[in-house]
């Protein structure tokens, strides 16, 4: 399912895991219409919508969880320039679970 | 007691919780607490580490405090006897953006007092008391304790900086007590504006001075709310009691094999009655012997005796961490605790006769048990 946030500009695709969906409200697609230089910009924008799935990505101090990647049309932020990285219009933000485990 | 039928007529039923490294079980039981059915896992992956089953209020609202590898620490809460569950829509367990901290894990989650059904306490780490005032919903931080001056100096145990024990006062709504391995037991005695730390008594070993002020590794800390100035209390090394909500504390370690430990839970109905699995040392923390003992005392610390029938004793190198040891409220209290190998053992007579419950579970972290009415 898809969910569109309208605020004009380019177009950036969230697309979130099942397991971080299922008690947090958030769509496994998020559709962001707006200007978002970088990825830090557009997961804020997730987090206005819904933030208990921001609250998995990341903790307190802004950082991307340990075990999560998050990446930018295929490339993981972690080689390129973290939340820093720019998120242009047409792409796609897709986060994962790292493989880790016990 | 419990055993007296609920207003609806129905008799009550035993409802242990447990939490564990890869998510949580819920066992039930009649009365007779002889049979038991298994929910689970809850959770499924996730460390449980603190549980609650809330009826005050008229509500009978289950909390679980999980934590994901992957997607972090949170409480969730179900009223559905764990059907379904939700993390609340307000502020979650987590410190302000400017702090610099971020939650590792919630070890505790407690009821607030009889007459405030909506308030609740949350134990993590780092070390802070979080406060719900809305049943789970939204979440604060109490900045008495996250700004204490000996903050800065507190350092982590083997299981992280966790503040993993909250006792409130049942006769004064203003004092309540805390415990963090290593910071040592605080109490305030003002709703929580200003803490202090009461530590007199309780040794250090593993620091130069070994009566410092703060530092101590309390494990646990127990009080029966009939006499809510008697406090009891595991040590990383020692056992102990105050009579005067630990303004002072005395050595109680009594006829016990081993002083060290973690688990430490209360009688329900006798402020007398202390319950302990001691663990053989730091360095190896394993039942001694090898003899998978519970030790009872009954008369508030002057003597301590093994209970064994029913329990493993041989080549049980078994652990008991501070959260596994509970008991239901029935007027013969069943007594329950699971060991990190993923047993769960129960007695239903005060702790004189023990049966396995449970195999083969995950490593257990919590143990939480109730009697409550029967769904």
């Amino acid at each position: 399912m898809r969910e569109g946030l309208r605020d004009g500009g380019g177009v950036i695709t969230l697309e979130l895991p099942k397991a971080l969906c299922s008690d947090t409200g958030a769509q496994s697609s998020v559709v962001l219409d707006g200007l978002y230089g970088t990825v830090g910009d557009a997961l804020d924008a997730l987090g206005k919508r819904s933030p208990r799935a921001l609250e998995r990505i990341m903790d307190e101090r802004g950082s991307v969880r340990r075990h999560v990647n998050v990446f930018v049309n295929g490339e993981s932020i972690r080689f390129l320039d973290g939340l820093g990285t720019p998120a242009p219009e047409g792409s796609t933000i897709l986060v994962l679970a790292a493989v880790s485990g016990g | 007691m419990a055993e007296t039928r609920s207003k609806a007529g129905r008799d009550p039923e035993a409802l242990v919780l447990v939490g564990t490294m890869k998510g949580a079980f819920a066992f039930r039981s009649d009365t007779k607490r002889k049979k038991w059915k298994m929910d689970g896992p809850h959770f499924r992956g996730e460390a449980v580490y603190a549980l609650l089953h809330d009826t005050r209020g008229g509500r009978a609202r289950t909390y679980a405090a999980t934590n994901s590898m992957h997607w972090g620490p949170t409480v969730r809460f179900s009223d559905d006897g764990g059907k379904t569950w939700s993390s609340g829509e307000g502020r979650s367990v987590r410190f302000s953006p400017d702090s610099g901290r971020a939650v590792a894990q919630i070890w505790q989650i407690a009821p607030g007092r009889v007459d405030n059904p909506e308030v609740l306490y949350c134990g993590v780490e780092p070390a802070a008391l979080f406060e719900s005032r809305d049943a789970g919903q939204t979440w604060e931080p109490n900045q008495g304790l996250l700004n204490h001056e000996h903050q800065p100096k507190w350092q982590p145990g083997g299981g992280g900086l966790c503040l993993h024990t909250i006792v409130l006062d049942p006769r004064d709504n203003l004092r309540m007590l805390i415990a963090i391995s290593t910071g040592g037991v605080y109490r305030s005695d003002d709703g929580g504006k200003t803490w202090r730390a009461r530590n007199a008594g309780v040794r250090a070993e593993f620091l130069p001075d070994k009566h410092p002020e703060f530092g101590q590794c309390v494990h646990k800390v127990v009080h029966h709310p009939a006499r809510p100035e008697r406090l009891f209390l595991q040590n990383h090394w020692g056992l102990y009691r105050s009579d005067d909500w630990g303004d002072t504390w005395r050595d109680i370690a009594n006829g016990v094999p081993s002083d060290f430990g973690f688990a430490m839970e209360m009688h329900p109905h006798d402020p007398d009655t202390v319950y302990i699995v001691p663990l053989e040392s730091d360095m190896f923390r394993c039942t001694p012997e090898a003899k998978l003992r519970v030790y009872r005392t009954t008369n508030a610390g002057s003597s301590w005796e093994p209970l064994e029938r029913g329990l493993p004793q041989a080549d049980a190198y078994e652990t008991v961490l501070r959260d596994a040891l509970s008991s239901d409220k029935f007027d013969s209290p069943g007594i329950y605790f699971g060991t990190r190998s993923g047993k769960l053992f129960g007695s239903a007579d005060g702790g004189t006769n023990w049966t396995e419950i449970a195999d083969g579970l995950p490593p257990v972290v919590c143990v939480k048990a109730s009697a409550t009415a029967a769904a």
